[in-house]
């Protein structure tokens, strides 16, 4: 699982760099999660923009991560390509979750 | 006095034979769509990626547009995962075998294994767990149903042999 964080002021910006979160990496997934979410900017913006895939088991994950975070901290989701967009969608964890068009949107000084 | 053992079918003959070839036009048995690819795989999170991958390649030399590809690669993937962890237990990675046809009617995916039965031998209702709940109490899982019913158009379930038999439907749209 390759998972970058980057600082952005307030912001902890983590972009995702596989193209699948699915049942094969989804506990590694949710462990690095933690540990790159203790530290830093209470606000975390996970960029899903290189990401094609997510099952049920990725979808999870990121609910977890989200379950994890300590006291006052949140996560948003950005860049959400069509498939992704639609298990979201589906399964109406776009309810749950604030979901930003890109990761620019609140990370200005990110690249890409 | 003892009765004899059921016969049983071999799992899957056809997806043996069909390994090299696979475009071939033939019913290999009553249920089953004429192939046009058979797969047969440990039951396993990287196996099941690589069969998603070939099917997809596969089904995207079909003409399939990419939003279809997405919902078939999703429906596929959650009834793989519930065989690895549920029919196999997550431990014994058994086989599974996959047959697919592509024609004018749609797509028709035949998957089988060799694992515990559905609860009941019925197909799970798949409802959607709620998320009118504080956030520490959000679900983390029970999607898988919901998808498979919601992306596929037709659903069949069959207990048989000591095999577990599930059909998905796409449609042609």
């Amino acid at each position: 699982m390759n998972l970058h964080s980057t600082y952005h002021d307030t912001v902890n910006l983590i972009a995702v760099d596989d193209a699948r979160i699915d049942s094969a990496v989804a506990l590694r997934f949710k462990d690095d999660m933690r540990s790159l979410t203790e530290q830093g900017p209470d606000h975390i913006v996970l960029d899903l923009s290189r990401v094609t895939f997510v099952d049920s088991s990725g979808l999870g994950a990121i609910v977890a991560s989200m379950k994890q975070l300590g006291p006052g901290k949140r996560l948003d989701l950005a860049g959400l390509t069509p498939d992704v967009a639609k298990v979201f969608r589906l399964t109406r964890m776009d309810t749950v979750f604030t979901i930003h068009p890109h990761a620019s949107a609140v990370a200005p000084r990110a690249a890409g | 006095m003892p009765r004899p053992l059921p016969r049983v079918p071999p799992a899957d003959p056809g997806a043996r034979r069909d390994r090299a070839g696979g475009r071939r036009t033939r019913r290999i048995a009553r249920h089953d769509p004429p192939v046009s690819i058979a797969l047969r795989f440990a039951a396993c999170p990287d196996r099941i990626r690589a069969a998603l991958r070939q099917v997809r390649r596969h089904l995207a030399a079909q003409g399939l547009s990419d939003d279809r590809l997405g919902m078939v690669e999703l429906a596929l993937a959650e009834a793989l995962n519930n065989i690895a962890e549920h029919a196999y237990g997550g431990q014994d990675e058994g086989p599974v075998s996959l047959l697919a046809c592509h024609d004018g009617d749609g797509l028709r995916v035949v998957l089988r294994d060799r694992g515990r039965a559905l609860p009941g031998n019925r197909l799970p209702d798949g409802t959607l767990p709620t998320l009118d709940t504080p956030s520490h109490a959000l679900p983390e899982g029970g999607f898988g149903w919901f998808l498979i019913r919601d992306l596929a158009d037709r659903v069949d379930y069959a207990r048989a042999g000591g095999t577990n038999r599930l059909i998905l439907q796409f449609s042609a749209r």
